[in-house]
Parts: C-alpha cells; structure tokens; sequence
C-alpha cells in the first residue's frame, strides 16, 4: 500500500515503529533518566495513535497523566534513589528472565484479545481531514437514556468516557439474567478500575525502591 | 487532462500532506517571530521601567532588529556540552521543551475556524501538551551536571506540578459557563465585549486574575522566575547552554508565553472578537455574498484582533516581571497551595452554585453591573494616568530630604 495513496495506514505505522523503537530502548538503557525518557517518547506516541484514532480526549488524557507521571517518576527516581550523579541500573540475568516471561505472558493476553474482537467497521469515508464530529458538553449532558443516542452518534472518545463510567457501549449480546433472556451490552468499568489499582502498584513500588536503598545504608 | 489532474490532486492524501506541511510552517515561523518581537519588546520595556533607553541601533529607529542581531551572534557562538554532562539528554532537553510550547499551538485558534487542529477538547490539549514543556527543563536541568542546573531544574519541578493545579481549576471556571471544550465555540459565544466571560460574574472575574497569575508562574516568569534566579543559581537550569540550544530554550519560553496568553484571550477575553457583537466573518460573508471570501476578509481581521490581544497579555507579563522582586521558593509554593488552589476551588464551586441557582434575570443584571463597574474604573485609571502624565517631574531625581517632606514622587515639583 503506498502512502500516497492511504494517508492512515502509513501514519499509523511511523508512529508505532517510532513508539515500538522508543519502548525497546526504553527496556535496555541502563540510565535511569535516560530510559524515562524514552519513556515518555513511548508514551507520547501512544497519546498520537489515540489522535490518528479520532480518540482525542484519551489521547489528552494520556498526555497529561502519563508524561506528568513520568515527570514525577523522573524526580523521585532521581531524588530518592540516586546516591551519585548519573546513576546507571545493571539488571541481572534472573530479573531479565522473569521479565521477558511477564512481557511475552502479555503479548500473548492482548493476542487473544485481539484475534477476538474481530475487524472493526471503519466510519464510511474516514480521513485524518473529517475529524471527530462535532459534539459539545452541552449536548452529551442530555436526558438519562438519550445519552446511548449521543454516544453512538460519536463513535469517538464520548463512547469510551461512558464506557468507562459502566454504561454499556460495547458489542450486544443475550444474556440470561434472573431466568430472562436480555440484550446485554459490555460496559468497561472494571478493567478500566483494574487499570487505576495499577498505579497503586507503582506506588507501592517507588516506596519499595526508595525503602531498599535506606535499609542497605543502615547496614554499612 | 490538466484540469483533471488538478482536480485528483486536490481529493488525493498528498493534498492533505501538503497542507498539513502548510499549517504545521505557518504555525512553528509565527511562532519565532512572535519570539523574534516579544524579545525586543521585553528588552524596550525592561529599559523603559528601568530608566534606559534599550536597544536603539540596530535596525535603525528604536532597535527593531536587535533580537535578529542576537540570534545571529546566537548561532555562530561556539556550542559547548559540559564534559559532566549527559550528551543526551543535554542535546535533547531543549527541543522537549519547544516540541511543548509549539504543540499547544496547533490547538489554538487565532480565528473563527482558523486553527490547526479543531478538537472538541481544545483546552485540554493545550493544557496536557504545555504541562509536557516541564519535563524538557527538567531534562536540561538535570542532564547539564551542574549543580546550579539540578536546583532550578528541581524547583521548576516542584513549582509548575503544584501551579498546573489551579491554572487547570481556573480555566474549567469559564468551561463550565460556556458548556464546551472547543476553543472555537467558547470564542463564538462571546460576541460584544459585555459577552465576554471575564464580565460573566464575580468568579469567572477573579478566575481571570487567578489564571493569569498561575500563567506567570507556569512560563516561569518574574516573579516566580525561582528557576532561573540569576541572584542565587548564576542562570538556574541553563546555565550551561549556550549557543543555538539557548536560544530553543527561549524560543520555548517565549512560545509558551503566547499559548497561555492566547488561552487568557480566548477564555476570558473574547478571543478574536473585537468587542462587537458580531462575527465578522458572517459580516463579510454577507457583504461579499461570498461565503469563502467573508471567512478569509474576515478572519485576517481576527487574526490581527487577537494576536494584538495576546500581546498585550505577553506585555503585562512583562510589566510584572520588570516591576515587582523575586519571591523566595517557600513564598512561591505557599502562594500557590496556600492561596491560590484555595481560591481556585472556591471559585469552581461558586460558579457552578451560580449556574445552577441563579435565574437568568439575575445573572444577566450581574453581568452588565459586572461590566459597567470594570469599565468604569478603566474609564478612572486613564484619565488618572492622563492627569499625572501631565505632571512632568523636573530635571534630575528628588533628593530625600525633598522626599521625606511630601508622599509620593512629587518631590521634584517643589
């Protein structure tokens, strides 16, 4: 396909290589600083793949969470771990291994993942120039139920918001709830829940990494 | 079979490329030129408060073309890496941080659909993309292996993550009068200088002062300029550049200037609107009869309207800069959490209470009182201004004897 004649496809793949090669280097830097840069390369790319989707407000999002958490990873990586300037992390054969099993434990989850969703269905005529369509705030703030109407009338980033927020917007499908046969459509609150303990996680890790060092001082 | 190609040409992605190559120009040489001005204007008004002249010979009249002088000495300058310093993220710090500034242009428009990019979350963009602009200084700060470097890197650090707070809750205050996101939308709301959302009520009013307080702190201007304190920390996080580099860090800093101003405009003060409560597209679209022609007469006047509107915020932040000392970093942060997240909820939560409680009657009786009282005391101030303009002190400054005897600067008359 040339990029000439689909400007999307071509787009697409700049900014995943661009992302892919920034992550890869962000995994084998040794220097601390320098691998959150790369970091917030990836990142940054990500939040444009968001853009190229049409999925603006989640690309924004990512920009404004991701690098400002990648900041504040930055200085209290650097203010509570670094005993000398310039500190470079040397991993061990044994942290590699369990890493490459958690990565490739990933990458075959978002395979199947994926390989079951099936081709999603474009919109009819859908260029980077016929940009997401015009909803406001006002507008999406209408009567309970009539907010699916708007939703679906903007495939974009209102559908993810609400799917987040546990209204169902996903594919439909028959579920048997109390002995009745429903239409049921999945809604997205508990991954996206699952996601934010995430952050727990990191916190948890940066209090760890910040502990460790102290207690190592202690010993000497 | 010319005309065809034409056409195909224009329907074609490579139309799109062209065009987005077009915007992305236009777009990045404003924006140095902007710099180009802003410089010359700083260095004027910095002499003028100060007593000086300024520049005054290159160029010819009034030293327009000083900052080009720099920028040439600039560039031919010798480009020195420090040997403590990380070679990359030296290198790459200083473009982070105009990659952030020039980015928050693409969102903002200069007239009624005059912009790179028409998000529906316009102001989020701008606001997610200038917070990235930080992460460029703390790189250069760091990267640099100086100590003086680390310093104004760390509080840079420390100020703008607890300021992007409150500038964020400031400018949902006009967001939730408006209902929208979309910068365009927000602008076209404002139609006739009593429209504008500074006069809307008493909190989008204090929002105003409140944002652009935040604004100076986050360009990392005087005042709050604790990163680059040339008293303390020689010239804070750049002390080490020089060159080209310097003069991308500045680019970025004066960038940002704009886009924040440009938000304060467009929030606050009509954006492209002059005043009337027309748009003038839509004017001389129905003067010309020409749709396509009423937007183009139309929004080079705008674009005039609210670059001239930007300005002059860029030349109060100036004014400020050049008019009141440095605060200490504890006074900094205090101002901040102690006094402006405050305020700054406080006023989220007054105007949404205002929205929801208040009949329209109300409001509307509010905004024009609003409205008249700010004119009427800007209405004071000038003809105050014209009056002491006219008080011409006499040849040399007072002496303090003289000062001790009479308040104010009137000592010269006597």
């Amino acid at each position: 396909m040339s990029p000439f004649t689909n400007l999307e496809p071509f787009l697409f793949w700049t900014i995943a290589c661009i992302t892919g090669g920034c992550a890869i280097a962000c995994v084998v830097t040794h220097n601390i600083v320098r691998s959150a840069t790369w970091l917030l390369f990836a990142l940054a790319g990500t939040s444009g793949i968001f853009f190229l989707l049409g999925a603006d407000l989640v690309g924004a999002i990512q920009l404004l969470v991701y690098v400002g958490g990648t900041m504040i990873l930055v200085v209290f990586g650097v203010m509570l771990t670094a005993q000398g300037p310039f500190i470079s992390m040397r991993t061990s054969s044994g942290e590699w291994a369990v890493s490459v099993a958690a990565g490739l434990l990933l990458l075959s989850v978002l395979s199947v993942a994926i390989s079951k969703i099936g081709k999603p269905t474009p919109p009819s005529g859908s260029t980077v120039a016929q940009y997401a369509p015009k909803t406001t705030l006002a507008e999406g703030m209408t009567k309970e139920g009539e907010t699916n109407e708007v939703a679906s009338k903007s495939p974009y980033s209102m559908a993810i918001g609400q799917g987040f927020l546990g209204v169902g917007v996903g594919p439909a499908h028959k579920e048997t709830v109390n002995g009745k046969e429903t239409v049921v459509r999945a809604s997205y609150l508990l991954p996206f829940e699952i996601v934010s303990v995430h952050l727990l996680v990191a916190l948890i890790g940066a209090a760890y990494l910040a502990r460790a060092k102290r207690r190592k001082e202690a010993a000497v | 079979m010319g005309t065809l190609l034409f056409a195909s040409f224009f329907s074609s992605p490579l139309w799109y490329y062209l065009l987005a190559i077009i915007a992305a120009a236009l777009l990045i040489g404003f924006m140095l030129v902007s710099a180009i001005f802003s410089v010359w204007l700083e260095r004027k008004v910095a002499g003028r408060i100060q007593d000086r002249l300024g520049p005054t010979r290159v160029g010819g009249k009034f030293g327009w073309l000083q900052t080009l002088a720099d920028g040439m000495k600039l560039l031919v300058k010798e480009d020195i890496i420090p040997a403590s310093a990380d070679q990359m993220l030296f290198r790459v710090g200083p473009y982070i941080a105009l990659a952030g500034s020039f980015t928050a242009f693409l969102a903002l428009p200069f007239g009624n659909m005059l912009v790179g990019l028409d998000l529906n979350i316009a102001i989020l963009f701008m606001l997610a993309v200038m917070s990235s602009e930080v992460f460029g200084i703390i790189l250069i700060g760091y990267g640099s292996g100086s100590k003086w470097a680390l310093f104004g890197g760390m509080r840079e650090a420390a100020q703008m993550v607890s300021y992007e707070i409150p500038m964020a809750i400031t400018v949902l205050v006009p967001v939730i009068v408006a209902g929208s996101m979309n910068l365009n939308e927000i602008t076209l709301q404002q139609r006739g200088i009593w429209n504008w959302y500074l006069f809307h009520d008493p909190f989008t009013f204090c929002a105003f002062w409140t944002y652009f307080t935040c604004a100076m702190a986050s360009c990392k201007r005087a005042p709050f300029d604790l990163a680059e304190a040339e008293s303390e920390l020689v010239a804070g996080f750049h002390t080490e550049y020089s060159g080209f580099r310097w003069l991308v860090i500045f680019m970025a800093e004066y960038g940002s200037m704009f886009a924040v101003s440009g938000i304060a405009a467009i929030m606050f003060l009509g954006g492209w609107s002059l005043g009337l409560p027309w748009e003038l597209t839509d004017v001389f679209a129905g003067i010309t009869g020409n749709a396509t022609a009423g937007l183009w007469i139309g929004n080079l006047l705008n674009m005039v309207v609210f670059i001239g509107k930007c300005w002059f915020l860029v030349f109060v932040m100036m004014w400020v800069r050049w008019t009141l000392p440095r605060l200490r970093i504890d006074q900094v942060m205090m101002t901040c959490l102690k006094y402006l997240l405050p305020i700054s909820c406080f006023l989220l939560i007054g105007v949404a209470t205002w929205q929801l409680v208040l009949p329209p009657s109300v409001r509307t009786i509010a905004q024009l009182a609003i409205f008249g009282l700010t004119m009427l005391g800007l209405v004071l101030a000038i003809l105050k201004l014209l009056a002491t303009a006219k008080d011409v002190p006499g040849t040399g400054m007072p002496s303090m004897w003289q000062m001790t005897n009479v308040t104010g600067y009137q000592g010269a008359k006597q």
